[in-house]
């Protein structure tokens, strides 16, 4: 199937979106939103596999042959247009029109030549798609994960008075963020990338009843803002220095400048790019070092990395299956993706700029120091979701390691196996608080494995992907990838920089390990204790009448009523819930060994995209060891002692943690408080920022206010003195007009004598 | 054909005229009644149509008449919709009073 079939992708997903929101004002036939989302997704996922199988066979891509290695052909993905877009600031012109074959100019019956319209200056940006390897891991990643977890969410969210509001906007979070990993322009790709941070604020303020999902819907939108605010300056520094946006010119301009691409094999508007860099680049080289760290700014803030990560941990507010898809698995990649399709472009400003700091070395340290943090947040953090959501964070600050150190097999390669098991995890822990209703407090909760031992073995598959397990599961590959490469770059290159960043990361992969089965030990082991949270959540059971949503004795006499039968947490049904679990869980165990070690899936995908790097593999020898063999003994082993160390901390012996707690308290005081960087953006940014408000406003009532008002009052006064001629008497109103009569009368004397 | 009037006998109709719309206007400013008043602003159209007459005729000029045809006409029809007016507010206020209906003053 050719790729134009992979251009309905997106829009099967957006006619999901359009009949959810028509079941919306239908709720009879509410209940068919769920299946429609999952089949709008399901049938993208279906184009995406018919058309990356034609894809490899095709021979549109292929490189040409006969090239050493030390300048390895990039390849150049293919581009399919669907309509001409945004054309401004340019001019129809008429050019002859060219045989194909001869070359000469086309005449036409009478023997005249023949001329086409052509657009020739100003922007021109033509609405399409541009896939190569790195387009296709996305789509597979973006529809595969979302289906499974639209299926789970259909049990998950069934009852709920949003059913279809909720399913549309995950219908059209996938359309946008499907657009954004096929945009073939910087432009569309923004639109994608504000639509899914449009999804993003719908899906986290889902409950818009709950103030706290409202306020964190807000943060996430505003920090995301600040972030967008580089990105778009980073797309006009691209317009400024290139004269174009489209990825097919931008991306080989830059790999020709850079000798991975020979100039004969550009088109003419990648050759009028490369001519346009090459005019920058000797007049005002500082515009193309400012646009990696643009771009940068933007994949830092969707990412939530260092400094904009504040928002991540607190979209949480919104429903486990939309934290398990937007906020771990998809839309947070964005950044990741963003850095890798643009890898060009952070290669060529490294190299040719002599800047004292490389944007890829920015990359690696804001990405090792994330994954730092987050970890250690997510040591005391004692919320079923906050733990997974700050090991989100750590695990996001892991791919920016990879892409800094020039790791992007690793990097996407961590990008899809983190994708599965932070899914699977996200979702077990969904099953978890719809058992214990809304119950995040893993202090309230233990032994639920003998309540919920399908949910128990779903989640240590998670936690072991998580954690690193040597050999056996996904995420050690996939990390391990990340961190050899790094410490591989350090050691071969000697960079002190990238050495110790490797340390960091092995670091946090113990931590990783610690909280990761912390958190299992304390939920699924040693007694049987919960809480029933007040959530209303009632699997099986038919709908809900949200008519005593609001009152809370109701609610929870409904609860007890509910539970009696059950007595406390139940497992979740197989289908829709448990059944998308197992998948998501074998993926977690096996895409590693699958797609890395048994096929070489991802290093083909990422080598056959914008992506590709010049391999660190390899050339790493140091004092006869090869760096990735060191590090997977390190980290196998550094994995396995975190494990066993939550294990007897959190299983065997409970009375210690709480003596190491209280024994540092100031850094546990610290650590719970999140280093209390929500103070610190509060006092430095959002106070300042409200008294400025204040003072406007103030500003705005005596001065602007004022002003405008005293103008009004003038016709006001004059109505008033004027008001008394209206007395509703009729004699009045005669009277009035004989004096007027009088008046013209006399006047009229007056004038005549 | 017409003919004329003198000076002294137009200014015996002119006066008759004024007289008439006078009262009218007098009539119309102190009386309260609604059929009263109405009844005083049509006899302002009379003051107003005999003036119009004794100039026409004094001119020998047929315009001031035809205007004044024109006048009765549209004061018959007119007479016909007030008194209908009359009718339906009388109804709903019980009296004929014009002060009843202030309250619709601007």
């Amino acid at each position: 199937m050719s790729l134009q079939a992979a251009a309905y992708i997106p829009w099967i997903a957006a006619l999901g979106a359009v009949l959810c929101l028509v079941l919306v004002a239908r709720p009879g036939i509410r209940h068919y939103a769920g299946p429609v989302c999952v089949g709008s997704i399901g049938l993208g996922l279906l184009l995406t596999f018919l058309t990356v199988g034609s894809w490899g066979h095709d021979d549109g891509h292929q490189l040409p042959q006969g090239h050493d290695d030390h300048h390895p052909y990039a390849v150049v993905g293919e581009t399919v247009t669907l309509i001409p877009w945004i054309y401004a600031g340019g001019e129809l012109v008429d050019q002859p029109l060219l045989d194909p074959e001869t070359g000469q100019q086309r005449v036409n019956d009478q023997g005249r030549p023949m001329t086409q319209e052509v657009y020739e200056g100003g922007i021109q940006i033509d609405f399409g798609y541009y896939f190569d390897g790195l387009t296709f891991t996305m789509l597979l990643v973006i529809t595969g994960i979302g289906m499974l977890i639209a299926i789970y969410a259909m049990g998950y969210m069934k009852g709920d008075p949003g059913y279809a509001r909720f399913f549309a906007s995950m219908a059209m979070f996938i359309f946008a963020m499907t657009t954004l990993v096929m945009a073939d322009n910087l432009v569309l790709l923004f639109l994608g990338w504000e639509g899914v941070g449009l999804c993003s604020y719908l899906l986290i303020g889902y409950y818009y009843g709950k103030p706290t999902a409202v306020a964190a819907a807000k943060k996430a939108f505003i920090v995301n803002r600040i972030g967008d605010f580089g990105f778009l300056v980073g797309i006009f520094l691209c317009y400024q220095v290139f004269g174009t946006l489209s990825f097919d010119a931008i991306l080989p301009a830059l790999q020709e400048h850079l000798g991975q691409l020979p100039r004969e094999a550009l088109s003419p508007e990648a050759l009028r790019a490369s001519f346009a860099l090459h005019l920058a680049f000797s007049q005002s080289p500082s515009l193309i070092w400012a646009i990696p760290f643009c771009l940068m700014i933007g994949a830092f803030g969707k990412s939530a990395q260092i400094p904009l990560f504040v928002w991540l941990p607190d979209a949480m507010a919104g429903p486990t299956p939309v934290s398990a898809l937007v906020h771990a698995a998809t839309m947070v990649t964005a950044g990741v993706y963003l850095i890798a399709r643009m890898m060009p472009i952070f290669v060529f400003t490294g190299e040719y700029a002599g800047l004292k700091i490389t944007p890829l070395e920015v990359v690696a340290i804001v990405g090792g120091l994330t994954a730092l943090f987050a970890a250690t947040i997510a040591l005391t953090s004692n919320d079923l979701k906050g733990v997974f959501a700050y090991s989100t964070v750590s695990q996001l600050g892991y791919m920016f390691l990879g892409l800094g150190a020039l790791s992007t097999t690793g990097a996407v390669f961590h990008l899809v196996t983190h994708a599965f098991f932070k899914a699977l995890l996200f979702l077990t822990a969904g099953s978890v608080m719809h058992a214990l209703a809304g119950t995040l407090d893993i202090r309230t909760m233990g032994g639920l494995g003998r309540k919920m031992p399908v949910t128990k073995w779903l989640m240590l598959a998670g936690c072991l992907a998580l954690a690193g397990f040597p050999i056996l599961t996904a995420g050690f590959w996939s990390k391990d990838l990340i961190l050899g490469d790094t410490l591989a770059k350090g050691l071969h290159d000697h960079q002190t920089l990238y050495t110790v960043l490797a340390v960091i990361g092995v670091i946090t992969a113990f931590l990783t390990a610690f909280y990761t089965f912390r958190l299992w030990c304390i939920v699924f082991t040693g007694e049987t204790k919960f809480e029933m949270g007040d959530e209303h959540h009632a699997p099986g059971s038919d709908e809900h009448d949200d008519a005593h949503a609001d009152d809370p004795a109701a609610d929870a006499s409904g609860h007890e009523a509910h539970h009696a039968s059950g007595g406390g947490p139940h497992e979740m049904p197989w289908w829709p819930m448990n059944a998308p679990l197992v998948i998501l869980a074998v993926g977690s165990i096996l895409s590693g060994l699958v797609l890395h070690k048994f096929t070489h899936l991802i290093d083909d995908a990422v080598a056959a995209s914008s992506a590709a790097v010049p391999h660190a593999h390899g050339h790493g020898e140091h004092a006869g060891m090869d760096p990735h063999v060191i590090m997977m003994i390190v980290s196998g082993i550094i994995a396995i002692a975190g494990i066993g160390l939550a294990y007897y901390f959190y299983s065997v012996r409970r009375d210690l943690p709480e003596k190491f707690a209280q024994r540092f308290a100031g850094l546990t005081a610290t650590l719970r408080g999140k280093y209390y960087i929500d103070e610190f953006y509060d006092r430095t940014i959002v106070q300042p920022l409200n008294i400025i408000g204040q003072v406007l406003y103030l500003i705005d009532q005596l001065v602007i206010h004022a002003a405008v008002m005293s103008l009004a009052w003038l016709p006001r006064m004059l109505g008033m003195g004027a008001r008394p001629a209206q007395s509703g008497k009729l004699q009045g109103y005669g009277l009035g007009m004989v004096a007027g009569v009088a008046a013209i009368a006399l006047l009229m004397l007056l004038m005549l004598t | 054909m017409l003919a004329s009037l003198s000076p002294l006998v137009l200014s015996h109709y002119l006066m008759t005229g004024a007289i008439l719309f006078a009262l009218g206007l007098v009539g119309f400013v102190t009386r309260r009644n609604l059929i009263i008043m109405f009844l005083c602003t049509e006899m302002m159209f009379q003051g107003v149509s005999i003036s119009l007459i004794a100039f026409a005729k004094f001119h020998a000029n047929v315009t001031g008449q035809t205007f004044v045809i024109f006048v009765l006409t549209i004061a018959a029809a007119e007479a016909a919709l007030a008194l209908g007016l009359v009718v339906l507010l009388f109804r709903r206020r019980r009296t004929l009073d014009a002060g009843a209906w202030s309250a619709l003053s601007g």
